[in-house]
C-alpha cells in the first residue's frame, strides 16, 4: 500500500483535565473502529479529523489531501473538507423535509455523480418512502439512517461516525447493523466508526484502534489486536479472537458449511451462506478447551492442532488465558491452571484445541 | 355624542402604525447580526455590549430621550453629523421619532433572536459545516430558519413596544400633530385638554391592541413550538 493513500492523523491537544495525544497511520479502505471507554478522548479525535476542534499542534493527511499542518500553517476549515460526519445523536435539520436534510450537502457538494451515490444511499438504506415526512415524525432507527445518507450523499472521501448506534435501543441498534455492513461492503468509503461496544468491534471493524486516556494503547487489523493475550482490549467473559475466513464447502444433508481461514478450517452452522462468501467467526475464550492430544470419538466437531505461544494469568487465579498458533491464525483459550498443570503443558508444546461454538457475524 | 374619533386622531394612529413597522424593520435588521454576534463570540467585549444593548430595558425612558435631544441637538454630536450630511437636525422629526424609537426598542429585538440562536446549541452549524455549508451559507439556511420562533417574537415585541412608547417619543417628538405625534402623546393631550371620551376611545383600543398582540404571540408560539421543537 502506497503511504500517501492511508490516512495519517497525529494531534496533540492539551486541556486543563485532559491531554490527547495520538500520531497514527491509517489504511485507505473499511472501517477503522475507534474503541474506548468514555472519555479516552475518541469523539475530540474524530472532532479533530473533521476540523470541529483544532489542535494545537496537528497533522491531518487524508490521501493526498492536507487538512491540517501546522509546520506549513495549513488549516481547511470543516466546510471544505471532503468529509461525511454522522453524529452520536442523528442532527437533523429541524426545519427541512427528509428529502431536503439529504439533498442539503449533495446541493452544496457538486460533485459529479452525487446524485446517483444518493440514489444509492437511499436504496441502500431503504428509507425512500421517508422522502416527504418531517424530521420530527421518524423513528430513532430511521433519523439515523438519514444521517447516514445525508453525509454519503456528499460523495466524501472519509465518513466519520460517531457511536452512530449508542442513542438507539437494542432492537434500534439491530435494525442498523445490517445496512452499516453493507455500506462497508458495498461503497468504497473509508470510514473511522466510534464505539465502545464490543459486538459493534467484531461486526464492523476491519482495523483497530483503542484508545486509553487520551492516547494508543493499541492499533492493528482487529484480529491482531483482538488476539493480544496481553492487557486484553476485550476482557471477561467476552475475550476471544476474530477469524475472518471464507465459506469452503456446504453440507446440506446436516446444514453445515465449512469456513476455511488461514491455518485451519471449522464447521458451523450453515445460516444460507454462499460458497466464496466472506465470513468473520468469532471464537470465544472460554468456549475452548484444549489436550495434548487429539481427541477421538469426539461430539465436538471442530478440533485445531497448534502450538501454545504464551500462557498469562487470568483474572481469577484458578484460571489462566493461553495463545494458541494455528498456522496463521491465532486463538485464546482460557483453561483451569489445574488441567494446564495436569497436562504437563508448557509454551512451544503441541496442543489440540476443541472448540465448542463458533459463531459466525455476517 | 360625537364621532369618537377626529382626524387629529386618526393621523396619530397612521404615524404610531408607520414609526412602529419602520423600527421594526430596522431592528430585526440590525439585532440579528447583532444577536448572533452576542450568541457566537467569546470576546472580551461581549459582556459591555449585551449591557450596552440592554440598558434601554432598565433605563427611563426620560433619560434616554433627553440625552438623543441632546445628541440631535444642532450642537450635539449627531446633530453636527446629520448636519454635515446635509439631513438638517432630526430632533422633532419622524426621521427622530424613529431614531429613538430604535435605540429605545433594541433589548426587546435582541433578546429573543439571541435566545433562538442560543437555544439551538452549536450542533446545527457544525452538521451544515460537515455538509461543505460555508458559514455565511449555514447562517442563512440552517441558524435563521431554526431562530424563527425568537425572530418572530422579536418582531411583536418590537412593533408593540414602539406603539407604546410615551417618554421617549415626548422628550424628543416635541408632539407636534400630523408630524410627531403619535396615540400616547395624542392620549395624554386628550387627558389634559379633559377630552375623557377621545381619550378613552384611544386608550381602549390600545388595551385591546396589546391583548390582542400578546394573545397572538402566545398562540403563535405554540403553534411553532409544534412545528419546531
Amino acid at each position: 500500500m502506497n503511504l500517501m493513500d492511508g490516512l495519517r492523523i497525529r494531534v496533540h491537544l492539551a486541556r486543563p483535565d485532559f491531554e490527547l495525544q495520538v500520531d497514527l497511520e491509517l489504511p485507505a479502505r473499511g472501517i477503522t473502529v475507534l474503541y474506548g471507554a468514555s472519555g479516552s478522548g475518541k469523539t475530540t479525535l474524530m472532532r479533530c479529523v473533521a476540523g470541529l476542534e483544532r489542535p494545537a499542534n496537528g497533522l491531518i493527511r487524508v490521501g493526498q489531501h492536507l487538512w491540517q499542518d501546522d509546520v506549513q500553517r495549513i488549516f481547511v476549515p470543516t466546510w471544505q473538507r471532503d468529509l461525511g460526519y454522522v453524529f452520536q445523536e442523528a442532527s437533523l435539520f429541524e426545519h427541512l423535509s427528509v428529502q431536503k436534510n439529504v439533498a442539503y450537502g449533495l446541493k452544496r457538494s457538486q460533485k459529479q455523480g452525487a446524485t446517483e451515490a444518493l440514489s444509492e444511499a437511499i436504496e441502500l438504506l431503504g428509507i425512500g418512502h421517508l422522502m416527504p415526512r418531517q424530521p420530527d415524525s421518524l423513528s430513532g432507527g430511521e433519523r439515523q439512517r438519514v444521517a447516514m445518507a445525508r453525509a454519503l450523499a456528499t460523495r466524501p472521501q472519509l465518513l466519520l461516525l460517531d457511536e452512530p448506534l449508542a442513542a438507539l435501543d437494542p432492537a434500534r441498534r439491530h435494525e442498523i447493523l445490517p445496512w452499516l455492513e453493507k455500506l462497508r461492503d458495498a461503497l468504497r468509503v473509508p470510514m473511522l466508526y466510534i464505539t465502545h461496544s464490543a459486538d459493534e468491534v467484531v461486526r464492523l471493524a476491519d482495523h483497530l484502534v483503542v484508545l486509553e486516556n487520551g492516547s494508543v494503547k493499541a492499533c492493528g487489523a482487529v484480529q491482531d489486536v483482538l488476539a493480544r493475550i496481553e492487557s486484553p482490549v476485550i476482557a471477561g467473559e467476552d475475550a476471544g479472537v476474530l477469524l475472518r475466513g471464507t465459506v469452503a464447502q456446504r453440507d446440506a444433508q446436516w446444514h453445515l458449511a465449512q469456513i476455511d481461514f488461514p491455518g485451519g478450517c471449522v464447521w458451523v452452522r450453515d445460516n444460507r451462506m454462499a460458497l466464496g462468501q466472506q465470513v468473520r467467526l468469532r471464537v470465544l475464550a472460554r468456549d475452548i478447551s484444549i489436550s495434548a492430544e487429539e481427541l477421538q470419538d469426539t461430539h465436538i466437531p471442530n478440533q485445531l492442532k497448534g502450538t501454545l505461544e504464551a500462557i498469562v494469568a487470568d483474572d481469577h487465579p484458578s484460571q489462566a488465558m493461553v495463545r494458541i498458533r494455528s498456522g496463521e491464525s491465532i486463538l485464546l483459550a482460557r483453561v483451569t491452571q489445574r488441567s494446564l498443570s495436569a497436562l504437563n503443558l508448557a509454551t512451544g508444546a503441541t496442543v489440540w484445541a476443541q472448540i465448542k461454538t463458533v459463531s459466525v457475524i455476517a | 355624542m360625537n364621532f369618537p374619533l377626529n382626524k387629529d386622531a386618526w393621523d396619530a394612529i397612521g404615524l404610531t402604525l408607520e414609526l412602529a413597522a419602520c423600527a421594526t424593520l430596522i431592528l430585526l435588521i440590525l439585532a440579528t447580526p447583532l444577536a448572533w454576534w452576542l450568541s457566537q463570540t467569546r470576546s472580551k467585549w461581549r459582556a459591555p455590549i449585551a449591557a450596552l444593548a440592554t440598558l434601554p430595558l432598565v433605563l427611563p425612558p426620560s433619560v434616554l430621550g433627553f440625552y438623543l435631544l441632546v445628541a440631535m441637538g444642532p450642537h450635539g454630536p449627531l446633530g453636527q453629523l446629520t448636519q454635515a450630511l446635509g439631513w438638517g437636525v432630526l430632533s422633532f422629526t419622524f426621521s427622530g421619532l424613529l431614531l429613538g424609537s430604535v435605540i429605545f426598542s433594541l433589548p426587546f429585538a435582541v433578546q429573543p433572536i439571541q435566545n433562538g440562536f442560543e437555544s439551538m446549541g452549536v450542533r446545527p452549524m457544525e452538521v451544515a459545516s460537515t455538509l461543505r455549508a460555508s458559514p455565511l451559507d449555514a447562517f442563512f439556511s440552517v441558524a435563521l430558519p431554526l431562530a424563527r420562533p425568537g425572530l418572530l417574537t422579536a418582531a411583536i415585541l418590537s412593533f408593540s413596544h414602539t406603539v407604546g412608547e410615551f417618554g421617549v417619543v415626548l422628550m424628543i417628538g416635541g408632539n407636534i400633530p400630523g408630524k410627531t405625534r403619535v396615540v400616547s402623546t395624542q392620549i395624554y393631550g386628550h387627558v389634559e385638554a379633559l377630552e375623557y371620551a377621545q381619550a378613552h376611545w384611544l386608550a381602549g383600543g390600545m388595551l385591546v391592541f396589546s391583548f390582542v398582540v400578546l394573545l397572538a404571540l402566545s398562540m403563535l408560539r405554540q403553534r411553532v413550538g409544534r412545528v419546531l421543537p
